[in-house]
């Protein structure tokens, strides 16, 4: 994020005489942007670190899943029914299976390597999860900012609207349009399809969260001397909407992304486990809760995998979050 | 018989959900006195299956059902689901009954209040019955043919008595002219029935059927004394033809039956009633069913729908003499839609058949004991006419999938690089989305790519049960599974493939099979009355469905029950499905 260029902004000039540390007189004080500042404080959250850290490691196993899989697992839809007792449909091996050949165990019933599943369902649960807070944020966003700034009738509708999605019932809603929409939509097959509907719906469904938030700042920021200097100096709408109180937007909406996503993975995995998921076989974290449910008796590590793994990444980037919020944020309260 | 109708074990997986959901309160314990079963002694591992487990004549004691799914409703004219049409046997008699015997004997007819089986006359089309001496309701009157009439009457007020099978209506009514007793009060009433006197019954059918008696034999063919019906309230406390009737019952909690002193057994050659009392219990915990059946504080669960892979887990290793292995007429089976290119050639129908990995599919359900048998055909080993037709030499090759007869029929239907589809799969039905993940895999091999689009199960009727959907949703393989309403090839086969009963919603000709062949196998066995007779008809029918690779049947399904040790004369029976004769049971003390 670029400082702003207006000086005048008040969240600017208290952060940095807040930061000034008071014991530096001899010093000169240096000017320092927002970006550093909050990159000092995230630097000694370490609970923000370690959350980062994670979700870049979940990024990168999801980036190079083939590879990862190519090396230590099998491939994820490969049967491997030796591994099974067919009477009881779970796996030979005590702990699910777990084996060198097997790092996390084996599937009840099909054998299908769960190490393999796991790092293929990190792929569907961060892009679906990414995908879906891009969406959201762009719509929330501009619509937000449409809302706060121009105000009267537009602010009403858009408002109104939000309101409405708000208490949008979206499990029930994304479950029943899955079984209604087609398998094949504009020139895509399979799970393409339904990585595309649940992106579009749990994106479409966020945009109020952040649209509420970006309305809310807005309306405080267009009062700002700055931006009413702005407009005597003849800026357009534009100008003034995308250049001079965007730029002011950042740090609310990149916290609200962040925060946002580990809700979409959950979300995610949650229309997974009923069924309104990606299509099998692809694998998924969700899907496999659901699977493990029949077996969870005689078999607890297949439940206990999957659900490790999404409590993992959702800590993560909730910690994360967090951190990212209070480094640039630092009043505001928890 | 009526298109419309749904299938007693589709309805069930539909309404368990609902079940599931609304059964907030798990109504159990009571009368947990002896930890580990009583005095009694486990048989053995399939002893209810091999024969007659712990069988006794001891009277006496309570019988202790327990379940998920409620009743559909106690009202012998409204059930439809097969657990309940075993247990109205208890206080509902009919004409006709099951034979209470084990295994495939036991679906036969044997007369029950009439003296004698039907006496058929008029080219198949008219039924006389007389009945017997000394049968009487729970007040002491005597069960007269009006009542039997009555009863049946009942059928045709659709508005108020839902949910019961049509077939009684289709046979004796087709064009629904008569209003059912509610509406029509006239005297002569349904004109099919007539009573000349209070033992004489007489059924006048449009056109001959058979099966007619197997429809007689339904709950739904059951007296109902007219002083005594309460229409839609009547579920709440029917009046009692059996050896037992209702001290009380709560919907969706429990039910009480105690003796009923004006039964007389010398009337009854069917019902041993040999416990004092039969209680019933519903608990919306499948899990916690099981654990309440291996701790002995409930004998039989009454829904019999296989235990649940945790309870089995432990039954089989801890207690492997409680439980029995049983053989249901359920199949598992894929629809292959005859209007979803490339599916309208049998070549490429055939090149699935072939490719199928039938080895895998067994062993995702839980191989030949948990699972089932390897399935070859359409027609369960308990109905007449089966055999182990099996053109396409599945058994042969042990279930394996066979390449090169898969390839050479892509070559032969024009798709020597294979073709994609679809194979819907219910997702809240245990294991089917998973076999057909197998199914997948095994098609892979052959250039078959097939996507698995998962569906829910309460949605199946409009979408698969929909042919416009099924084409719009290119669904080219449907994963299903059926059980017929009555063991025979009409009641097993006929809504799945007489071309006659595709209807546009709530279809079960899923392949949307429509041969004139088939079609006339159908007329020419319906009008047999001879069972073996008309067997031999559905041989043949069953012989040209297979040929025409229209279905793929992969598991003779089979369940795995529990029998606590304290109960007795516990035996598997055809005419339900592979459930336990209730009627039949008795307990130790």
């Amino acid at each position: 994020m670029t400082a702003p260029s207006h000086d005048t902004s008040v969240d600017t000039e208290r952060s940095r005489t807040a930061d000034v540390p008071s014991g530096s007189a001899g010093k000169p004080v240096e000017g320092r942007s927002l970006r550093q500042i909050a990159w000092s404080r995230l630097k000694r959250d370490k609970f923000a670190l370690a959350g980062g850290v994670v979700v870049l490691f979940l990024v990168i196993v999801a980036v190079f899943a083939p590879v990862i899989v190519s090396l230590l697992g099998h491939p994820p839809d490969k049967f491997h029914q030796d591994e099974i007792d067919p009477l009881f449909g779970t796996p030979i091996g005590s702990f699910g299976g777990i084996s060198s050949e097997h790092l996390l165990g084996v599937e009840p019933n099909n054998g299908r390597d769960v190490f393999s599943r796991i790092v293929y369902g990190a792929r569907i649960s961060l892009l679906v999860a990414f995908l879906a807070a891009l969406v959201a944020v762009l719509f929330g966003t501009v619509l937000g900012i449409v809302a706060g700034y121009f105000g009267g009738w537009v602010d009403s509708v858009i408002s109104r609207v939000m309101d409405m999605l708000l208490a949008f019932p979206q499990l029930l809603f994304i479950i029943s349009l899955v079984s209604v929409l087609p398998n094949d939509l504009l020139g895509m097959t399979g799970s393409n399809v339904r990585i595309m509907i649940l992106v579009g719906v749990i994106g479409f469904f966020g945009w109020p969260y952040v649209g509420r938030i970006v309305r809310g700042q807005t309306l405080s920021l267009r009062e700002k001397e700055y931006v009413e200097a702005a407009r005597s100096l003849g800026a357009g709408q534009r100008y003034v909407l995308f250049k001079e109180l965007l730029p002011n937007l950042v740090a609310p909406i990149t916290v609200y992304t962040t925060l946002m996503i580990p809700t979409n993975i959950l979300t995610e995995a949650a229309l997974s486990f009923l069924g309104a998921g990606v299509r099998p076989p692809t694998a998924s974290w969700g899907q496999m809760l659901s699977t493990a449910v029949d077996t969870y008796e005689s078999n607890p590590t297949f439940m206990i995998v999957p659900g490790v793994a999404i409590f993992i990444t959702v800590l993560a980037f909730n910690l994360f979050g967090d951190g990212v919020r209070d480094a640039l944020d630092p009043k505001g309260t928890r | 018989m009526t298109p419309q109708r749904s299938s007693r074990t589709r309805r069930i997986a539909g309404a368990a959900l609902v079940v599931a959901a609304l059964t907030a309160t798990a109504a159990c314990g009571g009368g947990s006195k002896d930890g580990d079963g009583g005095d009694g002694k486990a048989a053995g591992y399939n002893a209810g299956v091999k024969g007659i487990a712990n069988p006794s004549a001891k009277k006496g004691g309570t019988l202790k059902f327990i379940g998920k799914q409620d009743f559909d409703s106690t009202d012998p004219q409204r059930q439809y689901y097969g657990f309940a049409w075993d247990l109205s046997r208890f206080y509902a008699r009919q004409l006709v009954s099951y034979a209470p015997k084990p295994g495939a004997a036991g679906a036969e007819l044997v007369p029950d209040l009439a003296k004698a089986k039907g006496v058929v006359s008029n080219g198949g089309k008219t039924y006389t019955y007389e009945l017997r001496d000394d049968i009487t309701w729970e007040d002491g009157s005597p069960i007269t043919a009006q009542d039997i009439k009555y009863g049946i009457e009942r059928l045709w007020a659709t508005d108020v008595i839902t949910g019961g099978p049509g077939y009684l209506r289709q046979v004796l009514d087709p064009k629904t002219t008569y209003k059912g007793p509610y509406k029509d009060k006239s005297a002569a009433g349904l004109k099919a029935i007539e009573t000349p006197d209070a033992k004489t019954i007489v059924f006048n059918l449009a056109s001959p059927n058979g099966d007619f008696e197997q429809m007689l034999a339904m709950p739904a063919g059951s007296p109902v004394k007219k002083e005594k019906d309460t229409a839609a309230k009547y579920q709440l406390k029917p009046f009692s033809s059996g050896p037992y009737k209702f001290e009380s019952y709560t919907p969706k909690k429990s039910a009480v039956l105690v003796r009923n002193d004006k039964w007389q057994k010398s009337s009854d050659p069917i019902r041993a009633a040999l416990p004092d009392k039969v209680t019933i219990t519903v608990n919306s915990n499948i899990e916690a069913i099981d654990e309440l059946l291996i701790k002995g504080e409930y004998d039989v669960d009454m829904n019999a729908t296989g235990m649940s892979q945790a309870g089995r887990t432990k039954a089989l290793k801890q207690h492997k003499d409680n439980v029995d292995n049983i053989e249901t007429s359920f199949i598992r089976y894929v629809d292959i839609a005859t209007k979803v290119k490339p599916f309208d050639d049998i070549e490429c129908r055939k090149a699935v058949i072939y490719a199928a990995d039938y080895q895998s599919m067994q062993k995702v359900r839980g191989g030949p004991d948990a699972g089932g048998d390897i399935a070859t055909n359409m027609l369960p080993k308990s109905i007449k006419g089966s055999d182990g037709y099996d053109p396409y030499g599945i058994l042969a090759r042990e279930g394996k999938p066979d390449i090169a007869k898969a390839k050479a029929a892509l070559k032969a239907c024009g798709k020597p690089d294979g073709f994609s589809t679809n194979i819907s799969a219910r997702i809240n039905n245990p294991g089917e989305v998973q076999t057909a993940e197998a199914l997948q895999q095994s098609l892979q091999a052959v250039g078959i790519k097939a996507e698995v689009d998962t569906i829910d199960g309460a949605e199946a009727a409009s979408i698969t049960g929909s042919p416009a959907m099924v084409k719009k949703r290119g669904l080219g393989l449907i994963m299903t599974g059926w059980g017929p309403d009555f063991p025979t090839g009409q009641g097993f086969s006929q809504p799945l493939v007489d071309g006659r009963f595709i209807v546009p919603n709530g279809n079960f000709n899923v392949s949307e099979t429509n041969d004139p062949k088939i079609n006339k196998f159908f007329d020419d066995a319906l009008k047999e009355t001879d069972p073996a007779k008309a067997g031999e008809i559905y041989k043949e029918m069953n012989h040209a469905v297979a040929d025409l690779a229209v279905q793929m049947p992969f598991i003779y399904e089979k369940n795995f029950t529990w029998r606590s040790s304290r109960v007795t004369n516990a035996y598997s029976t055809a005419a339900y499905n592979g459930r336990y004769d209730y009627v039949s049971l008795g307990v130790v003390k």
